[in-house]
């Protein structure tokens, strides 16, 4: 209203229009907040653990240790890690970028949001009820026979979180499928939409598998039958295999659709079109195959045949090619670009940066003998929180700087933007590089307490988990500040080929006012009817 | 999945005046609503494949390892009541796509009373799982609480088609006192005498099984075998629920002349799911009942 025209947050005020809404856009918002809120629960309990390491004796009690870094870990991984990129950024955006009205199944769509917040209030009243210590993993027959404290409650949580990822993926793949607009051909898709089909391959044939996992450790829990207790004739590793045949997808269902963000961030940050744009889209895809089976390399050291170890520390390496692939042609995009330096850009080179240490890394850990002396060392946790919070927290954040101006109307701060950008980034490093070297040296995971000799090696990473707060912190704030202060965003403020930047900042509900016709490639800037006006004008003036 | 889009497209109507009254507002045309909901339902069957392939992992891998303990506990199991099952169930098959066939054609009428068909199937087949639960629980091999193996006391069992029919509708067979003791005493000598079934049988390992049958990890295995057996008939049991709840919903909404020869992708869809939930059962039937049935 105040004059401004309809779009999709002004179309219908009042709590029950944002709680039964069926806009994509609009669920995607709620995801946003909610999302938000777990982040900040996570990190509040990240920061617990960095404090408790301040000193080698430790501040908490070991088992209220135990459960501070679960709660850490289930919330980040479950309820922010996995739908952080696809439930905001793709949900509002897939449909726009295809040139289609919503997803498929709106109601669905709001469902899984619904199916998230409960997921939530499960895993929040277990962590009120005196929390979770199994670790994120819910290991057996620990979490079946010994642990008292509120798995059920937890596993519960998760099973209903899968069922919120699995909606959302067959939305995506059927919208992808059935609803790309005229001349929107699969070849023309923007690489982000290609890393949310892989992801939604990977969320639909791996989270079944995690909810009937779960399913048989509560009720194992229940029953105590020794299904997963070696002392009544069980088998605690087949628990293993088939927790890690979902959770090891489920890192790329954590860090492709980053990968797709970042290729967005790179193509239209230095206005050019993405280098062998079809190795990138099927690397994704390749990614999502090839992660399907390289789970066992999460029991090299778990009763596991070496046979079967040196089959899957081959697969393993195998990941590498499509991801460094990607990587290559993404600096290669580079070149010769006409590169801006605006945040966006930043979070773009810091997740190559951060990514390729945290992948190269990975790679040591598929060589059996190094995986032997480092695994469940503090090498592992500096390896996947580098390829977590470097890639896809790197990648989602500089997703949401590119598309907060689409998403709300307003735009960032720019020099506030950078400084966070940046101040992110040194802490980042100084938290998680030093626990390379501990793990190095012997730190196992999980530990409240350690031999005085690491202690200036965990003083520093606690540093840096202090500066990559405030830098979190920053731009949470700023982001909160542009929604009253900001500048008003233009429909275009990057001059980006994409369709969503052919609609007006917010959109209106229906996306569309007509039906968009795509006659160009997904990244190609001189040919966007728009932009060769602009730069035609550009000449003339 | 009963979620699908419903609404009319309420406001839209207007712009396009020959829209369908059930084209939801951001399909371009039914053919392309009706694509998406089939390809929605078929991707939601494959993360069904992968959770009941879960649960059928874990059954390999135990019956691999305790196989003669998974047969013993199959040998409970009444091959006539799963048999039973197996043919309701396809029968239920068979009118669910005599629904869908009646849908396609736009005969309201028929598509009622074949949906309603598929309903009655569907319940006799959760009847006999609850007189085979509550055999189990009255024997005392449901896997939590107070589990006994070798069983004491069984239960009776239908030992042909007259028997079954009468105890489907809860009237004790005829004959009760002597199939009910004629069927422990069919039982009981073939796990207690060994050197008979030793001879029978052929194999010498036999011998071995009934020995190590008086072991309480013995029992522990039959035990997980019926912790399987409840997991997955459950969440099968569950998923058949689930289906007669929609049946329902359907039958009503058939009823009201909702569905026509244009607008009838919801019964296609359900038929998917019950077709797919049928098959699931052909699955689990061989599994589960007909582990070394000549043992």
């Amino acid at each position: 209203m105040n004059g401004e025209p309809l779009n999709y947050l002004n179309n219908g005020h009042g709590i029950r229009s944002w709680l039964l809404t069926k806009d994509h856009k609009r669920i995607a918002i709620l995801y946003l907040i909610s999302v938000a809120f777990f982040f900040s629960v996570g990190g509040v309990y990240a920061l617990l653990i960095r404090i408790n390491l301040l000193t080698p004796g430790g501040v908490f009690e070991p088992d209220t240790y135990n459960r501070i870094f679960t709660t850490h870990g289930v919330i980040m991984v479950f309820l922010f890690l996995v739908p952080a990129v696809p439930a905001i950024l793709g949900n509002f955006l897939l449909p726009i970028m295809i040139g289609a009205k919503d997803l498929a199944f709106p109601k669905i769509n709001l469902l899984s949001w619904y199916c998230y917040v409960f997921a939530g209030i499960f895993l929040v009243v277990a962590i009120v009820a005196g929390g979770v210590d199994t670790g994120w993993t819910f290991y057996t027959p620990y979490s079946t026979s010994y642990s008292n404290s509120n798995v059920l409650l937890a596993g519960i949580g998760i099973f209903i979180a899968g069922f919120s990822s699995i909606l959302t993926g067959i939305n995506f793949i059927v919208t992808v499928h059935t609803m790309r607009a005229p001349g929107m051909t699969w070849f023309r898709l923007p690489l982000f939409i290609w890393a949310h089909y892989a992801t939604a391959l990977v969320i639909m044939l791996g989270t079944p598998v995690l909810a009937i996992t779960v399913s048989l450790m509560a009720l194992e829990r229940v029953a105590h039958v020794g299904i997963f207790d070696p002392a009544m004739g069980g088998d605690p590793v087949l628990f293993q295999h088939m927790f890690w045949f979902y959770s090891h997808p489920a890192v790329y269902i954590m860090v492709l659709p980053a990968m797709g963000v970042v290729s967005e961030l790179i193509a239209n940050m230095s206005r050019k079109n993405i280098f062998g744009y079809k190795f990138v889209a099927m690397s994704s895809l390749a990614i999502a195959v090839f992660g399907f089976l390289v789970w066992g390399h999460h029991l090299f050291v778990a009763t596991q045949s070496v046979y079967l170890g040196i089959i899957f520390s081959f697969l393993s390496y195998a990941v590498a090619i499509p991801s460094a692939i990607k990587v290559f042609n993404w600096t290669a995009t580079l070149f010769r670009g006409s590169i801006s330096y605006d945040t966006p850009m930043l979070y773009a080179l810091g997740f190559i940066f951060l990514f390729l240490i945290g992948g190269l890394t990975g790679l040591f850990l598929a060589a059996l003998g190094i995986d032997v002396h480092v695994t469940d060392t503090y090498f592992v946790i500096a390896h996947f929180h580098y390829v977590m919070v470097g890639g896809s927290l790197m990648g989602f954040l500089g997703g949401m700087h590119l598309w907060w101006g689409k998403m709300t109307g307003r735009m960032y701060p720019e020099f506030w933007a950078r400084a966070a950008t940046i101040v992110q980034f040194v802490g980042f490093n100084l938290t998680f590089f030093p626990q390379f070297i501990l793990g190095y040296l012997g730190m196992p995971r999980r530990y409240a307490a350690y031999p005085p000799e690491f202690q200036t090696l965990h003083v520093l990473s606690t540093a840096g988990a202090s500066i990559l707060g405030f830098g979190v912190a920053m731009t949470i704030f700023y982001f909160i500040w542009s929604l009253k202060y900001g500048k008003r965003a233009p429909a275009d403020p990057w001059g980006a080929p994409g369709l969503e930047w052919r609609i007006p900042s917010p959109p209106p509900t229906e996306n569309f006012t007509e039906l968009p016709v795509v006659t160009w490639e997904a990244y190609e800037f001189a040919s966007v009817p728009e932009l060769k006006e602009a730069e035609a004008a550009a000449s003339n003036g | 999945m009963s979620t699908i889009e419903t609404d009319t497209a309420h406001g839209h109507g207007g712009a396009h005046a020959d829209r369908h009254p059930n084209l939801v507002h951001h399909f371009d045309d039914m053919e392309q609503q009706r694509e998406a909901g089939t390809l929605g339902m078929w991707w939601f069957l494959l993360t069904e494949i992968m959770f009941f392939g879960g649960m059928i992992l874990a059954y390999t891998v135990y019956r691999h390892m305790y196989f003669d303990a998974f047969a013993h506990g199959s040998n409970v199991l009444s091959i006539w009541w799963g048999a039973f099952n197996t043919v309701v169930l396809i029968g239920s098959s068979l009118t669910m796509a005599m629904a869908v066939w009646h849908a396609q054609h736009g005969n309201s009428k028929k598509i009622v009373f074949f949906l309603l068909f598929t309903i009655v199937l569907g319940s006799i087949f959760l009847r006999v799982k609850y007189i085979e639960y509550h055999d189990k629980f009255t024997e005392h091999v449901f896997p939590a609480g107070s589990f006994q193996w070798p069983i004491v006391h069984e239960s009776n069992r239908p030992n042909n088609l007259g028997d079954l029919l009468l105890m489907l509708v809860w009237i004790e067979p005829l004959n009760t006192d002597q199939s009910a003791s004629g069927a422990v005493a069919e039982k009981a000598p073939a796990m207690e005498k060994a050197p008979t079934a030793e001879m029978e049988q052929g194999p010498a390992m036999r011998g071995e099984i009934d020995r190590t049958m008086q072991d309480q990890s013995f029992a522990g295995h039959v035990r997980m075998y019926f912790w399987l057996y409840f997991v997955m008939t459950g969440f099968h049991a569950l998923h058949m629920v689930i289906g007669i709840g929609l049946l329902l919903v359907l039958a009503w909404q058939a009823n009201r002349g909702k569905f026509s020869k244009e607008y009838h992708s919801y019964i296609e869809l359900t038929g998917l799911y019950w077709h797919f939930v049928d098959i699931v059962w052909i699955f689990l039937f061989p599994l589960l009942y007909l582990v070394d049935r000549h043992l």
